[in-house]
């Protein structure tokens, strides 16, 4: 598993990247009430605003992690939110990504590494 | 948060796991381990306990009569004091020329002065505000060693009452003063969630034996702020500087029930506040806007400052007080809108995100009140 900045896991499964939030980021979002998810088939760049997350305190973004094609989207977080908080690094992925070459994921944190991140 | 104020008990929360934020100058519990939405539902079900001493604690002590404190008060808001019986508390806001609302504030008769609880972010202007209009008439005792405590819950009764036995006599609104262990314990029956419940000023020195005895009680969790905002939005309380401010009457507000009969035209002692020219017109007239309930129909939430449009595009209102209702299960506001489009039912459009979503306007409160009357 690798790590952004932004608090999102990525995971390959076979020639996509799942990409979900961590553990952490849900517990500082704190209870999440609505998920905002991208219409599969997108052609995202690096850096775009795909998700939207609200929890009881407040909403944020999803930034996509890599360019590359959003090939599918969980939308049982549609109806049921509180997955996130619930299992963030398994039930509760968010999109899978086709990305050109799997081998940018190097550049991203490892699992040491974001934990030093996140103190 | 240097430039903040800490809680008598501080520490308190800390050990609690409290999350500290700053708010209205203070250092303040946002939340505990459990959570905004486990907080809420916990109050519903049980009862939680709220530190909120950063509110303004005000004594008016009338240096001749207490009828004569309680004309001069009459003139500083469209509410009916003098009417108020020893042992009761009634709702009341101080309202400027323009007849805006300064502040809403709990004000209590303890027979021989009156006793008014103001918001934090508000305290400094009101004590001075009343001081310049009551100075004359009654001593303004801005209290400053004491902690106030909200008890809200199916369960507040059956956790003070171990305490402090008399509780149980007490109904919706009124007030009491007791001797106890903690000190001399002023608690009024009422709160901020819409749940039966108690405040409870106690002395800085008994705060902590007191919250420590209540969270020791089974059915008695810590609340932080988040809830506290969940609970009122739901119970359709406003807060002030969101939903009534300076640029909103007690009429637009939806607030017409805290002024009585006797502040109207036709009353006994009709007009005489701040602003009472246009709050009467408002009165007999209509606003031309008002606060209402609103229920988005999707499960997006619209925050405050959410534009609401009629469906054909035109701008109506914007949204003062919005979210997440964990009772109601569904995203909740609360905002203002022209009164053309008031009425229950009326299909609106909140722009989220610069997309345009269905909301419809709905009876305030969202969840119903448990006060024991």
């Amino acid at each position: 598993m690798k790590y952004t900045k932004e608090h999102e896991w990525l995971r390959v499964e076979g020639d996509l990247v799942v990409v979900g939030i961590t553990e952490h980021a849900a517990s500082q979002l704190g209870d999440v009430v609505f998920v905002e998810l991208p219409e599969p088939e997108t052609m995202v760049a690096e850096g775009d605003e795909v998700c939207v997350i609200e929890s009881v305190k407040a909403a944020s973004d999803i930034l996509a992690p890599l360019d590359g094609e959003i090939v599918a989207v969980n939308s049982k977080l549609v109806d049921a939110p509180a997955l996130v908080n619930e299992d963030p690094t398994g039930a509760a992925w968010f999109f899978k990504m086709k990305i050109d070459d799997l081998s940018v994921l190097d550049a991203f944190m490892d699992e040491d590494e974001y934990a030093d991140l996140i103190g | 948060m240097t430039d903040h104020k800490r809680l008598a008990l501080h520490d308190l929360h800390l050990s609690l796991g409290g999350k500290m934020v700053p708010f209205a100058g203070y250092e303040m519990p946002v939340q505990y381990p459990a959570g905004v939405m486990a907080e809420h539902l916990h109050t519903r079900a049980a009862a939680g306990l709220f530190d909120v001493s950063h509110m303004g604690q005000v004594i008016l002590r009338p240096k001749g009569s207490m009828a004569e404190l309680c004309h001069a008060f009459e003139a500083m808001m469209p509410v009916d004091v003098l009417g108020l019986a020893e042992g009761r508390q009634r709702y009341g806001l101080l309202t400027n020329e323009q007849a805006g609302i300064l502040d809403d504030l709990m004000f209590a008769n303890r027979g021989d002065h009156l006793f008014v609880v103001v918001n934090a972010a508000c305290k400094a202007a009101d004590v001075a505000h009343m001081q310049a209009h009551l100075g004359a008439v009654a001593e303004v005792q801005h209290i400053t060693d004491r902690a106030l405590f909200a008890l809200q819950g199916p369960l507040a009764e059956a956790a003070l009452a171990p305490l402090v036995p008399a509780v149980i006599e007490m109904r919706f609104m009124d007030v009491a003063v007791f001797d106890t262990v903690f000190g001399p314990m002023w608690v009024s029956r009422s709160g901020y969630t819409g749940e039966d419940g108690f405040e409870i000023s106690v002395p800085e020195a008994g705060a902590e034996g007191l919250a420590r005895a209540l969270l020791a009680t089974d059915g008695v969790m810590p609340i932080g702020l988040g809830a506290r905002d969940s609970l009122r939005l739901e119970a359709g309380l406003c807060l002030y500087g969101h939903d009534i401010d300076t640029g909103t009457t007690p009429v637009e507000a939806g607030l017409t029930w805290a002024i009585q009969k006797s502040r109207r035209t036709g009353g006994a002692r009709a007009g005489g506040f701040p602003g009472a020219e246009r709050i009467l017109r408002e009165l007999a007239d209509g606003p031309e806007r008002l606060r209402v309930g609103l229920r988005p129909e999707g499960r997006a939430p619209m925050r405050e400052g959410t534009a609401l449009f009629d469906p054909d595009g035109t701008p109506l209102g914007e949204v003062t007080s919005g979210g997440f209702g964990p009772s109601v299960g569904a995203p909740i506001a609360m905002g203002y809108v022209a009164s053309s489009h008031a009425a229950p039912g009326t299909r609106l459009e909140g722009e989220v995100r610069g997309k345009r979503l269905p909301v419809t306007v709905v009876p305030l409160p969202f969840h119903p009140t448990t006060y024991k009357r």
